[in-house]
């Protein structure tokens, strides 16, 4: 298991800020050359890019580059240049089941010429669209690299001619279907980013509502953005206190002969303890505890 | 690789370097600004050379306004310049 609570926006033609992406403290970077990169300045952000994943440290925390769509002109040379440095993943804007199935033959291609393990460049499709949202269990299907799915709910609500708001009513559907799917096939679901960067009790709202219907993970698009989702992405005192006990008092139960026992006067099964085990997990990747 | 028409990359933002390319027909001729001159001024020179090197340019002018950038950065911005005056 891999924590990613944050995945921070950095524009990919900004050297001062590639440089420094490593030290923000998010668990992932997504080095952008779509959006953030004006469309006559493709071929030096690709370039810029590539030699800030073949030169810099990252820290430890994952490297994921979003190319341009391969329905464009810039899509094909990005995957091209920047596999051969390996980045963690690629993240795929407005993906389909068949961009999918062709970036994953490229990849395959790319990583037998470049002597890299087969399959060990990840894909994260970017739902951001109405029919992509419709098809997403067909593209995750599509191909084994895929470790998460990113809702760009920006392009959607345009897609689906809605307005976006602070309370974001209108992509309550949408959150639940990525959630779902995404547990039934065990990746992460990665939350839209919370665009106001100064409304941070906007944003604490926005990321525990994401979570309670279980999103895995949100977007920043601002460094100042990352503590706050880690707060609420990450296991609290409480919780973390009382999966310890479930987990002792399961250890009661076993010496005792007992399936099934209880705790605080509630009934104790495999749900609850396997939920247990996945907080004192993730608690322990988040350097919450030690053991 | 024959530098055609001039050609420019980066920017004169911090932490970036901007490259100017130009035909030349005398070899190498590099113009260096930069705001750590002093302390990294033949470096930056060096890495410009380099790439020039790794791209086989044997004749160029180059101007370069270093606003303190890393190496990688220095060596993107310059294959950038020459790539786009090919």
């Amino acid at each position: 298991m891999k924590l990613r609570r944050t995945m921070l926006f950095m524009p990919g033609n900004n050297p001062g800020m590639l440089q420094n992406a490593g030290i923000l403290g998010a668990d992932s970077v997504i080095l952008d050359l779509e959006d953030a990169v004006s469309l006559d300045e493709k071929d030096a952000a690709r370039v810029l890019v590539r030699n800030a994943i073949s030169n810099l440290n990252f820290s430890g925390c994952e490297v994921v580059v979003r190319i341009n769509s391969i329905k464009g002109d810039y899509g094909y040379d990005d995957i091209n240049v920047i596999a051969r440095v390996k980045p963690d993943a690629i993240l795929v804007p407005k993906a389909t089941e068949e961009d999918i199935e062709e970036i994953d033959e490229m990849l395959s291609i790319i990583e037998r010429e470049e002597g890299f393990k087969l399959g060990s460049i990840k894909i994260i499709p970017l739902v951001e669209t109405a029919i992509g949202l419709e098809n997403i269990r067909e593209t995750i299907l599509a191909s084994k690299r895929n470790i998460a799915v990113l809702l760009g709910a920006e392009d959607l609500t345009a897609d689906m001619g809605i307005k976006r708001t602070r309370e974001g009513e209108e992509i309550f559907y949408a959150r639940n279907r990525v959630a779902s799917i995404c547990k039934a096939y065990k990746i992460d679901a990665i939350d839209t980013p919370f665009a106001d960067v100064n409304d941070i009790e906007g944003l604490i709202e926005d990321t525990k509502r994401a979570k309670s219907i279980g999103m895995t993970g949100k977007t920043a698009i601002n460094p100042r953005q990352i503590d706050y989702i880690h707060d609420v992405f990450s296991p609290s005192r409480e919780e973390i206190e009382y999966a310890r006990r479930v987990l002792a008092a399961k250890e009661v139960a076993l010496k005792e002969g007992k399936g099934v026992f209880s705790l605080d006067g509630k009934m104790v099964d495999a749900p609850i303890i396997q939920r247990a085990e996945t907080i004192l997990h993730k608690a322990k990747l988040a350097g919450l505890i030690r053991e | 690789m024959k530098i055609t028409n001039p050609a420019k990359a980066g920017s004169l933002e911090s932490s970036d370097i901007f490259i100017m390319v130009f035909p030349n027909e005398d070899g190498i001729e590099i113009e260096l600004e930069s705001i750590v001159i002093k302390q990294f001024g033949k470096r930056i020179r060096q890495v410009i050379e380099e790439t020039l090197k790794e791209l086989e340019v044997e004749n160029v002018k180059l101007i370069a306004k270093d606003k303190g950038a890393l190496d990688y950065t220095i060596k993107a911005r310059v294959e950038t310049a020459i790539r786009r005056a090919m």
